[in-house]
């Protein structure tokens, strides 16, 4: 198997420090101009700044190692990753979940490892979090709305902790229940909780899924999954389970939460395709969310997201019916 | 109301309608609009959830008119509200077409910077696939497109002398198009969003009572009309 040693990421393309800082100067001078605004109601209608204004949570600082998965696009300003998350459990919109998610704690916490396993166990956070040294890895992520990220993610593959928990023979999949917990999450009515991912044996043993448990050298916000979460890259993001609190290893394919709400728009597989249009939308082209400007970075997609290498997991089979 | 204060009511209301959009370019001007996440995404939903909320108004203008014979003056403010939504419909449609759609606007920007005066027609030609691909297949576009060409129609045939001109019978009977579009815009917000997702969920409710309360008018009036005959022949 290939696995995709690019090039170091230029530093061109890293965004400066610079950039960085002034793009949160104008954050904080919008900010400062809200505030100002005080109790302007048609301001707060307008702009989601509560995005910004929640109470913030501290992100811990990782020990990362750097490893050469990196992409040839400059990385997605970090404030960006985090005020616009598909975190259903915190609301619909996009920028809910950096509003809601500061409720979730994500001390303790504990992940169940169950079903076809020789020991089903319960591990801590703290236990996985130090398994093994953590890889950043810069990732393309692309949402099956047609919109991509290019985001550093912190983890290590989730092959190593498959191989230690032990899965039989006779496990196929394995399944990814995320938090759900009606004390600290919005679960808007409209569907089914607890969120439910599944990946076949072969993806998920595959070496560039990985058990992810920061970005960006920091842990996760909550609204991006934290504590733990899987980040597959050449599938479309919601295969990512988030704030994962179960692994359950099983013969037959799981059901899935987005496949059971819309199979004709969310396929199990979901492999990024350009050639398989989501029913309401092409996915030939994506806007990728990587700079500062208003106008749309118009990016051709690519087969598997550019991962190539994955393509032998699907010798044989019509990724235009198992889409 | 005293007829007088109309015209001044009228320089509020526009005032009030404009706001949106003037917040838009404060935060264009500000950076705090390329400081979203996506941009094009939030003004794609800034300009369709103000479409939609401003041709409610319009629906609610009537309803609310008849609460009592004091607020009849409401009335004369119903047609620019209802341009006003074709305004925000159209600010809508063109983020679709130049933003959304897959048009490289910034390519099409520095080719006429650089005098070639072609380019935003040769991005179009370029762009125009996939929008063909929209028009053609994608129901939630269509749908969508169809409650803009309504307003379209609405906004050419508001003017006094067009009334005139068409007769009022076949002026109110286009008119009352505007509920088609309603109703299409609120499908077209359903067909775009992820099923089990219920944000178009309020719009709906306030566009189905605006409907609901002209149904039952309607109903009340001929019950009454249809009352009042047999009760003064029974009289005689």
């Amino acid at each position: 198997m290939l696995l995709k040693f690019a090039k170091q990421i230029p530093s061109s393309e890293i965004t400066s420090k610079d950039a960085y800082e002034s793009f949160n100067a104008t954050r904080r001078r919008f900010l400062g101009g809200a505030v100002a605004m005080g109790a302007s109601a048609a301001a707060g209608a307008l702009l989601p700044e509560a995005a910004f204004a929640a109470p913030t949570q501290t992100l811990t600082k990782l020990n990362v190692v750097q490893t050469k998965y990196t992409v040839s696009d400059a990385t997605t300003p970090e404030p960006k990753a985090q005020s616009y998350n598909n975190f259903y459990e915190f609301g619909e919109d996009k920028s809910d979940p950096a509003k809601n998610a500061w409720k979730m704690h994500d001390r303790p916490w504990t992940v169940k490892i169950e079903g076809l396993v020789k020991q089903p166990q319960t591990l801590d956070i703290d236990k996985l979090l130090s398994y093994r040294p953590l890889e950043q890895r810069v990732y393309r992520f692309r949402c099956v709305e047609a919109w991509s990220m290019v985001i550093p993610w912190d983890g290590y593959p989730l092959s190593e902790l498959i191989k230690f928990v032990n899965p039989l023979p006779s496990a196929k999949y394995v399944q990814f229940l995320t938090a759900k917990d009606s004390k600290t999450m919005v679960l808007p009515f409209g569907i089914q909780f607890p969120y439910s991912e599944a990946l076949r044996m072969d993806e998920a043993m595959h070496p560039l899924t990985l058990l992810t448990f920061g970005s960006y050298g920091e842990t996760l916000a909550n609204q991006q999954g934290a504590p733990i979460r899987v980040i597959v890259p050449w599938k479309y993001g919601f295969k990512g389970a988030k704030s994962i609190v179960t692994i359950r290893f099983l013969d037959k394919q799981p059901h899935t939460t987005w496949n059971d709400m819309n199979s004709e728009e969310y396929g199990f597989y979901s492999n990024v395709n350009p050639n398989r249009s989501h029913p309401r939308w092409s996915q030939a082209r994506e806007r990728l969310l990587n700079s500062n400007s208003i106008l749309p970075k118009i990016r051709t997609t690519d087969m598997f997201n550019g991962y190539s290498e994955v393509a032998s997991l699907y010798n044989g089979m019509d990724l235009m019916k198992n889409y | 109301m005293p007829t007088k204060a109309v015209p001044w009511i009228k320089v509020v209301v526009h005032v009030l309608l404009l706001i949106p959009v003037a917040l838009l370019f404060r935060d264009y001007q500000s950076g705090a609009l390329a400081n979203q996440a996506d941009p094009v995404n939030y003004i794609t939903h800034l300009t369709g959830d103000w479409a939609l909320w401003i041709l409610l108004m319009s629906l609610a203008v009537t309803p609310v008119r008849r609460i009592h014979s004091s607020l009849a003056w409401l009335i004369r403010l119903r047609r620019m509200i209802g341009l006003y939504a074709f305004f925000y419909a159209t600010l809508h449609l063109a983020t679709y077409v130049f933003l959304f759609s897959g048009y490289d606007t910034a390519t099409a920007i520095d080719g006429l910077r650089h005098g070639k005066l072609g380019e935003p027609f040769h991005q179009f030609a370029l762009a125009w696939p996939a929008i063909w691909v929209d028009i053609t297949k994608r129901k939630f576009i269509q749908v969508g497109f169809a409650a803009w060409v309504i307003l379209l129609a609405l906004t050419i045939t508001s003017p006094q002398r067009v009334l005139r001109w068409m007769g009022g019978k076949n002026w109110q009977r286009l008119h009352r198009l505007v509920y088609l579009a309603g109703i299409a815009a609120v499908i077209h917000y359903w067909w775009l969003v992820k099923t089990g997702v219920t944000r178009p969920l309020p719009d709906t409710l306030v566009l189905a009572l605006l409907l609901g309360i002209r149904v039952v008018f309607a109903i009340m009036k001929r019950v009454r009309s249809g009352r009042s005959v047999p009760v003064t022949s029974a009289s005689v």
